[in-house]
């Protein structure tokens, strides 16, 4: 990039760290050998965790359904080998706090027996309706990390009539090569499975955005994209965060998503590529979700790479695969920039884990805290415009609703403001710290409103009763009375007839 | 496996090079060049001066950490403190006595710096809060101004004689060397009745260079403005600061300056005089005590060039800059809460923006 693009056409915000992701984008996919024993967790999506269907014990070959969707936003799990379930329990769950989920184990009987496909030989004859069923039930959903399960997006996206798919080829988070490879290696799947998501939510042009320092990758989808005009290549620059929705949308249309909207509101719809890939292998194939390209690469890798690699494959074993120099000082799930540290090796691949780190005691390396000093560096870097060094001084004071009120809650924790920050204070820490609190308030207020509401309906209801009651007792006794009173009338003037009478 | 795995730690798991200290370093690089040509025209005294200075800035930030418990080695290897003394000594008079420097390097870091919390708390530049406090305390050591005498010349004092200037004030011998700064000489030569257009001429010899009477940081304008130039192509500093503060003096100078000549210096004058480069650059810049939004820092450098316009122009002291960052420091917590950058997804007011649009 010259001087000039880099003066003025570099955006505004974000980071540029260090990439490291050569060598190990370069070096050829290679295959995990078949392990002995896969994990699936039931919760390796956004929203409810599927519900199992099998039993322990059961045979079940590669691709068949294990767990099916568990509300309208969730999505099933398939077996990633042939072979027997040998337990439905917990497992390590990949979150820093180590806590276990459940997970359905399959032992692998090295069959590699698919159940029967049902490959779809023109999927732009099909109803896009029918794309988004096919597509939630091979268990799609996004690859880049944010795991929201992809039909439910189709179906919005052409509920909202969306003009514009982009593809998501940035792949800005250092180290990762994943979808680099993907593109490189597979750029037929991904350009047809773009055009598949476009007819699937009736889009007429897909926007591929490719950070530019993925040459290869630009070239290859150039090719495979080349006999359809309505699929553009558009290379951006490779700044930290450009494979944020909101960034990428910005870049490549100019147009802004709205605070509290959708993507869609503005007629964009954000699929990444290696989603775009499995929708391809969903609809073209028939194959549901149960392989994922995985980066494994940091500095205690002997030999960093991309491996192609069933789900439900444990860390260690992928580590185990590449090798390693030394025991890793920390293990990453994701990207450097935003993460999830695990505690072990003994946790599963999931559907959203786009690379495995293992960071030597130099990378894993934490400088201590010092004072802000008010540089404004991540002011400068915060890709929303908001005020980092304002917010974690009033969350660091206990005021929270005083960070509210600096919109925190727009913040999209991509960690820019951490980054960049000299006195290395650990600012998305204190965000995500009162993100959570302000959750649990806001849920033990709606709580306590919800009690209160219900608190004052029994007494409104208690005092309608009582007045109901007292409105009977008084119309009975007027009642009473009254026939009393016609009673004593008509007895009045039979008396004084028979008094006549006797006069 | 190592120890530190089991502890969860926030993304981002990667961090920049950069520190606090490194900061602080680059900064006082980029003073160096106009300090080492303030020593060679002001010789030793000027060396005693800016090292008792910072060194008294040094004791007193240790002492307020000792004072505290907490270990004094780390945060002085910040190098704040240094650069608090270093911005200090820049703007005092380069022969004044050895007690001006003690006292307000002390006075920089003590009063005006760890009473607020230490580094990133204080609301007050410590440079120019001690700046003013000697000032006001001991005005006639604060304005006693001498003309260059450059090192090794027949004129200057020795090594000797420098720490004799240094310890017991200005010598005898040296009487000849009093002088005043430019903005002084005028100032007075207006209050006596006599314009500008006839004081001018008998004004001290000023080269364009910067050998004129000031502190260290008045007679190398050209470095400190190169030292400036430096920071902002390192990203130390933005240059919003600088330039809105030069032009806030500049602007009603060249206006009033076209008006009546003979009352009103011309903007050039203004821009090289006292302490207007080091403060634009180096002193209003301080992170710490200004405001971090583009346009906050546009309307603070423009309020910090007006004031010292207006101060130098019609109050009583011929020198108005760090009185000038003084009321604007107090001016930036309230500047921090009005003007915001814009939001992602937001108008300028924090209200959502239609889908629509």
């Amino acid at each position: 990039m010259g001087i000039f693009d880099r003066i003025f056409k570099e955006p505004r915000w974000g980071v540029h760290p260090d990439d490291h992701k050569r060598p190990a984008a370069d070096v050829p996919l290679r295959t995990l050998p078949p392990p002995a024993r896969v994990y699936m967790p039931l919760n390796q999506h956004v929203g409810a965790a599927a519900r199992p269907i099998v039993l322990v014990g059961q045979q079940v070959l590669k691709g068949q359904v294990l767990a099916e969707a568990g509300g309208n936003i969730s999505a099933p799990i398939h077996a990633p080998v042939s072979g027997t379930i040998s337990a439905i329990g917990e497992v390590t769950a990949p979150h820093p706090s180590g806590l276990g989920f459940t997970a359905i184990t399959v032992d692998n009987d090295y069959r590699d027996q698919w159940i029967a496909l049902d490959p779809v030989a023109d999927p732009f004859a099909l109803a896009p309706e029918e794309i988004a069923k096919r597509t939630a039930a091979a268990g799609v959903v996004g690859l880049g990390g944010a795991t929201f399960p992809s039909a439910v997006k189709f179906a919005l996206g052409k509920r909202l009539a969306v003009e514009t798919l982009i593809v998501n080829g940035g792949e800005c988070e250092p180290y990762l090569s994943s979808d680099d490879r993907i593109m490189r290696d597979h750029a037929y799947q991904v350009v047809d499975g773009a055009r598949i998501v476009m007819h699937a939510i009736g889009a007429k042009e897909a926007l591929v955005g490719i950070e530019d320092n993925k040459p290869e990758a630009i070239a290859a989808m150039r090719v495979a994209a080349a006999p359809y005009p309505e699929v553009k290549i558009r290379p951006v620059p490779a700044r930290y965060p450009m494979g944020s929705d909101k960034q990428l949308i910005q870049t490549l249309t100019g147009k802004e998503v709205p605070a509290d909207a959708r993507a869609a509101e503005v007629g964009v719809l954000v699929h990444n590529v290696s989603t775009c890939a499995a929708v391809h292998k969903a609809i073209r194939l028939g194959q549901p979700l149960v392989e994922r390209i995985v980066t494994i690469n940091g500095g205690a890798v002997a030999n960093p790479g991309n491996i192609y690699a069933p789900l439900g494959v444990l860390v260690d074993e992928l580590l185990d695969f590449c090798g390693r120099k030394e025991d890793p000082a920390r293990l990453i799930l994701g990207g450097p920039m935003m993460g999830t540290p695990l505690h072990h090796g003994k946790i599963p691949l999931v559907k959203g884990a786009s690379g495995i780190l293992a960071f030597d005691a130099a990378e894993a390396h934490v400088p201590e805290a010092g004072p802000c000093i008010r540089c404004g560096s991540c002011t400068k870097a915060c890709p929303m415009g908001l005020l980092p060094l304002e917010m974690a001084a009033r969350i660091r004071a206990g005021d929270l609703e005083a960070a509210e009120g600096f919109m925190l809650g727009d913040c999209i924790s991509c960690g820019c403001c951490a980054y960049v920050c000299p006195s290395h204070i650990p600012l998305v820490q204190y965000f995500s710290h009162a993100k959570g609190e302000l959750y649990t308030r806001e849920r033990a207020k709606l709580r306590s409103e919800a009690t209160k509401r219900l608190a004052e309906a029994r007494i409104a209801r208690l005092e309608r009763d009582a007045k109901e009651k007292a409105e009977v007792a008084a119309r009975r006794k007027a009642e009473r009375e009254a026939a009393k009173a016609a009673a004593a009338a008509a007895a009045k003037p039979a008396a004084t007839q028979a008094q006549g009478e006797t006069a | 496996m190592s120890h530190s795995i089991g502890i969860p730690v926030a993304a981002p798991h990667t961090t920049t090079s950069n520190s606090a200290g490194r900061v602080m370093a680059t900064v006082m690089l980029a003073l160096a060049p106009a300090t080492l040509f303030g020593f060679w025209l002001y010789g030793w005294p000027a060396i005693y001066l800016w090292t008792i200075t910072i060194a008294a800035a040094m004791l007193g930030e240790a002492f307020c950490l000792r004072l505290m418990g907490q270990p004094a080695a780390p945060v002085l290897w910040d190098g704040s403190a240094a650069l608090t003394g270093w911005l200090l000594a820049l703007s005092l008079p380069p022969w004044a006595p050895w007690w001006i420097g003690a006292f307000g390097g002390l006075f920089a870091t003590v009063l005006s710096k760890q009473i607020f919390g230490g580094l990133g708390q204080n609301l007050f530049n410590p440079a120019m809060v001690a700046r003013v406090a000697l000032l006001i305390s001991f005005p006639v050591q604060m304005t006693a101004w001498v003309a260059p005498t450059p090192l090794f010349s027949a004129a200057a004092p020795g090594l000797i004689d420098g720490l004799h200037i240094t310890l017991r004030g200005m010598q005898p011998g040296f009487d000849g060397m009093a002088s005043a700064s430019l903005l002084g000489y005028a100032k007075t030569e207006l209050s006596r009745g006599i314009d500008l257009a006839q004081s001018l001429v008998h004004a001290p010899v000023q080269a364009w260079y910067g050998s004129r009477p000031g502190s260290l940081g008045e007679t190398a304008a050209w470095l400190i403005v190169a030292g400036g130039v430096a920071m902002m192509f390192l990203r130390i500093i933005s240059w919003h600061i600088p330039v809105a503060m030069l032009a806030g003096i500049a602007l009603p100078a060249v206006i009033l300056h076209s008006v009546d000549p003979a009352r009103y210096l011309d903007a050039s004058t203004h821009l090289f005089s006292g302490g207007a480069m080091l403060g634009a650059f180096f002193i209003a810049t301080d992170y710490v005590t200004s405001p971090n939004t583009p346009r906050g820092q546009l309307i603070f450098g423009a309020g910090c060039g007006l004031l010292t316009w207006i101060i130098r122009t019609f109050a009583g002291y011929p020198e108005g800059v760090a009185f000038a960052v003084l009321l604007m420091n107090s001016l930036t917590p309230i500047i921090d809460s009005y003007v915001k950058p814009r939001i992602y997804g937001r108008d300028r007011k924090g209200a959502a923006l239609e889908p629509g649009k």
